[in-house]
């Protein structure tokens, strides 16, 4: 099958996944005993039947549930995800802003979990059953052990109250300026800015968020990594390769990590949108204005339309990140290819 | 299995299940026994002591209402290890029924479950759990509902999976040749070869689950402001940051109990896969 005959099928495969996540976070978002009457209104309000009736006409609550969807669903296609209940503002706005706080945190943290993980899985898989292998196996169980919130407020009490090598948090320094938005991350737009202190302060302030969101998937990584290069190594043509007397180092990384990559390249892709939601506990601690915060408000509030939204954004990264492992394989594996 | 020896030898090769099994047991007996354990009950408050350090009255000090925290820590358990069997439980049944039809009965219906389940699949477990959990308010019931929800899809996949690798298997077609129903075929001939992997992965799980249901507490989407839980007594501590302990012990509870279920899980899949049982010989 050529790339473009796969690629079409499965961008034509995602339609009907895409409905479907919308139907079920719309059910859930709509369909539970929850009241977001209650939830938004004072509660002199809420006691005001007339004020009521008036709130629900106008967040449309008054309407059939499918009347609701369909409402919703013409919107979306217009890119009108509707408007927060919370904040009274367009919920596609308010996910334009906090999604790029929470990508700089992602990618921080995916950037972390593979170099981590690829070169303690790969040392840990060659030197196996050595002290170096038993140090880094305990090392990643640890990693996929540890609370995410709790490494972080140990995290920040050792690091930042105790040592105060790290910053406290929040994406820069209280008194800074952000740089002006280009991109909305704030490594990049300090850069685009010409501004070196401000890009040394947002990389200060990411380093720590980054390391406890990664710390999970570095564990999974390295795991997945040693597992599947034991297993390439005891392969004919890794023997093979030794035999025609190449040096190890040359076996291990032309040889071996190349094909023993693709396991860890679903890993990452999985890994991408799980750390999307670790990002909710990180981001509530170091008061990183990101997606994961704003759905942890949405969440408290009821705030159904902007819930929806969160779910509709994050489905979607997955989806695609599912896709682009994908198309990854195919590049990786020629077998796939020529098959 | 083999025979009792060799699996004592091989859990000689393995000391860190062993090791992890024993931390299980021990955390499991301190939940059962916590009221005899704990030197104080966990709800007694006393504003005169708040916020103590550490000390031989008070092992791990005490919290933001005198709280004894050492006496909470060891209540915990009762809360997030049946939370988190409870969620692995439900996800695997419900799972294992989805993976099983999809897988047997293939064509149409596996690609309509399977789709189904996909679905499930893209929504992050902790956005998902959190929407359901503060719509239907916030408390245990509720948060091992709302992970429940999100959970069921992995076991789907596996067990469809491995449905698919056993049903041409010969016996299977041997039962299916002497006239079984596809009912009992399903059920009695196909299923208990596919339990193994699928109660190991529940293993790996289960600490999982405890971390999640932990996050979701943190976040206070889980049980009662002051109930003693290891995920809300560790967000009690960011209030007091210069309390270290508040956060500490229940934190390292949470820690202990998924790392000891890690090892187990790890263990039990060395044990069944014949790929490193091999090795060990």
């Amino acid at each position: 099958m050529s790339l473009h005959v796969y690629l079409m099928r499965r961008l034509v495969l995602m339609i009907p996944l895409l409905v479907g996540i919308s139907i079920v976070s719309f059910t859930i978002s709509n369909a539970i005993p929850a009241d977001p009457t209650a939830a938004n209104l004072g509660e002199r309000a809420a006691a005001d039947p007339d004020i009521v009736a008036a709130f629900r006409h106008k967040w449309g609550l008054d309407q059939p549930l499918h009347v609701q969807y369909l409402t919703y669903m013409r919107n979306l296609l217009r890119g009108d995800m509707g408007t927060s209940i919370r904040s009274h503002r367009p919920v596609v706005e308010e996910l334009r802003r906090y999604l790029p706080a929470t990508i700089e945190l992602a990618t921080a943290g995916i950037l972390v979990s593979v170099i981590a993980g690829v070169i303690f899985g790969v040392v840990s898989a060659v030197w196996r059953n050595k002290p170096i292998d038993f140090v880094v196996r305990i090392l990643s169980l640890i990693g996929v052990s540890a609370p995410v919130f709790w490494l972080a407020l140990i995290g920040l009490l050792v690091l930042y109250l105790r040592w105060d090598v790290v910053p406290g948090p929040g994406r820069l320094d209280a008194r800074v300026v952000p740089p002006a938005r280009v991109t909305g991350l704030y490594t990049v737009d300090s850069l685009v800015a010409g501004d070196l202190g401000l890009f040394r302060n947002s990389i200060e302030h990411l380093l720590l968020p980054a390391l406890v969101l990664g710390a999970y998937s570095a564990g999974l990584i390295t795991r997945i990594t040693r597992s599947s290069m034991l297993e390439v190594l005891s392969q004919d043509y890794i023997t093979t390769a030794r035999s025609k007397g190449l040096r190890e180092w040359v076996v291990v990384m032309r040889h071996a990590l190349r094909n023993a990559l693709m396991p860890v390249v679903t890993i990452i892709g999985l890994s991408y949108s799980s750390l999307l939601s670790g990002a909710v506990l990180t981001e509530t601690i170091f008061a990183w204005e990101g997606i994961g915060r704003y759905a942890y408000n949405a969440a408290r509030t009821l705030d159904f339309p902007a819930i929806m939204g969160v779910s509709m954004l994050i489905a979607l990264v997955f989806v695609v990140t599912n896709l682009v492992v994908d198309i990854l394989y195919y590049w990786l594996d020629p077998r796939l290819r020529h098959g | 299995m083999d025979n009792l020896h060799t699996v004592r030898l091989r859990m000689r090769q393995n000391p860190l299940m062993v090791v992890g099994a024993i931390v299980c047991l021990v955390w499991i007996v301190i939940s059962m026994a916590a009221g005899d354990l704990a030197p104080y009950h966990p709800l007694e408050q006393s504003v005169m002591e708040r916020l103590q350090a550490p000390s031989s009255d008070h092992l791990f000090g005490t919290d933001q209402l005198g709280r004894d925290v050492l006496s909470r820590v060891l209540y915990g358990g009762r809360t997030s290890l049946p939370a988190g069997l409870l969620v692995v439980t439900s996800a695997m049944l419900v799972g294992t029924a989805f993976g099983a039809v999809a897988g047997y009965m293939g064509g149409m219906w596996d690609e309509l479950l399977m789709r189904f389940t996909e679905v499930f699949m893209a929504f992050p477990i902790i956005i998902l759990a959190m929407a359901i959990a503060a719509a239907l308010g916030p408390n245990v019931t509720n948060a091992v509902i709302a992970m429940s929800v999100v959970w069921w899809p992995n076991y789907a996949r596996i067990v469809r999976s491995l449905v698919i690798s056993v049903k041409s298997d010969a016996y299977v077609e041997s039962a299916r040749a002497i006239g079984s129903s596809p009912v009992r075929i399903l059920l009695i001939t196909i299923l208990p070869n596919c339990v193994a992997p699928a109660l190991v992965m529940a293993t790996l799980d289960i600490g999982n689950a405890i971390l999640i249901f932990a996050g979701l507490s943190f976040l206070g989407l889980g049980p009662e402001p002051s109930s003693p839980e290891w995920g809300r007594m560790v967000s009690d501590g960011i209030d007091y940051f210069d309390q270290w302990w508040l956060s500490t012990f229940p934190g390292l509870a949470i820690f202990t109990v998924v790392m000891a279920l890690n090892f187990v899980g790890d263990g039990m899949r060395d044990l069944l896969d014949p790929r490193t049982r091999k090795q060990i010989g």
